[in-house]
């Protein structure tokens, strides 16, 4: 039964998240690109100011799938580097997405080569 | 006709979207993408006890950037995208979709000025401002930490 709600957690946090967004490209006609980096700012931010941590301990996936996730992971990876020094606290936010950056260069680069392009049907 | 009747006139002729679908869509597709996400942490977590949080995070968005990717390749992401709107474009798999989607399209304008530039035409301005914001938040931190 606790799965459920964890899942039902997930569930609501990260369908809020997309309303939202989806709510602000019907508002003011942003661009994906744009919204993408409003939610990025968004979750880098919380995290920098100590509240990220609060929403992710209630949704889980919820918040870190989103883009916002990436967000926080950058922050966070800033934050603990600069315990150690200015060096650290510069490479701290790249160092962490580290990861998610090369998956998504070297998965995108081998699929787009090995994909046909198709003409648009939307 | 002036600009303010035009303006007016585009508004009444132009289709409403309808905003309630929209946001309703965004909101399941984006919550089960969440929910897709959730199961591949709790399984790796199973598989591999030996990763921290922070690895088992990183992994997930491995696995889903991966998936994201994939369904691109085969066509079927953008097909979701048309009814999921942003509920497929913040995910992680929507970041995956962002890159591979402009790199299939100008692929025929040749390997490095078509597919590896037109990559980043969307998830450039994501990694400029993530990074930036990354090396602010961290000097912030550092200059704070001086001062205690």
């Amino acid at each position: 039964m606790e799965i459920f709600l964890t899942y039902l957690k997930v569930f609501a946090v990260g369908g809020a998240v997309c309303a939202i967004g989806q709510l602000l490209i019907n508002k003011t006609k942003m661009t994906s690109a744009r919204v993408l980096v409003t939610f990025l700012l968004a979750g880098a931010l919380l995290e920098a100011v100590g509240l990220f941590r609060y929403i992710e301990d209630f949704g889980k996936a919820g918040i870190t799938i989103p883009i916002t996730g990436f967000g926080k992971t950058l922050a966070a990876g800033a934050i603990e580097g600069a315990k150690q020094g200015l060096y650290q606290a510069c490479t701290g936010g790249l160092a962490a997405v580290a990861a998610g950056f090369t998956a998504a260069i070297a998965f995108g680069f081998v699929i787009a080569l090995i994909s046909k392009s198709k003409p648009k049907s939307t | 006709m002036d600009k303010k009747e035009y303006g007016e006139l585009v508004k009444q002729t132009s289709p409403k979207t309808k905003e309630g679908k929209t946001l309703f869509l965004a909101f399941a597709i984006g919550g089960l993408i969440c929910m897709i996400g959730q199961a591949f942490a709790d399984l790796l977590t199973a598989v591999i006890p030996s990763f921290d949080e922070k690895q088992i995070g990183a992994l997930t968005g491995v696995v889903m950037i991966f998936l994201g990717s994939l369904l691109t390749g085969l066509g079927v992401y953008d097909k979701i995208g048309y009814y999921a709107g942003a509920g497929s474009v913040l995910p992680i798999t929507g970041f995956a979709n962002s890159i591979v989607s402009p790199a299939i399209e100008y692929n025929k304008e040749g390997i490095v000025f078509g597919l590896m530039a037109k990559m980043f035409s969307i998830a450039g301005p994501v990694i400029v401002s993530g990074v930036s914001a990354s090396v602010a938040i961290g000097a912030v931190y550092y200059i704070i930490g001086l001062f205690r």
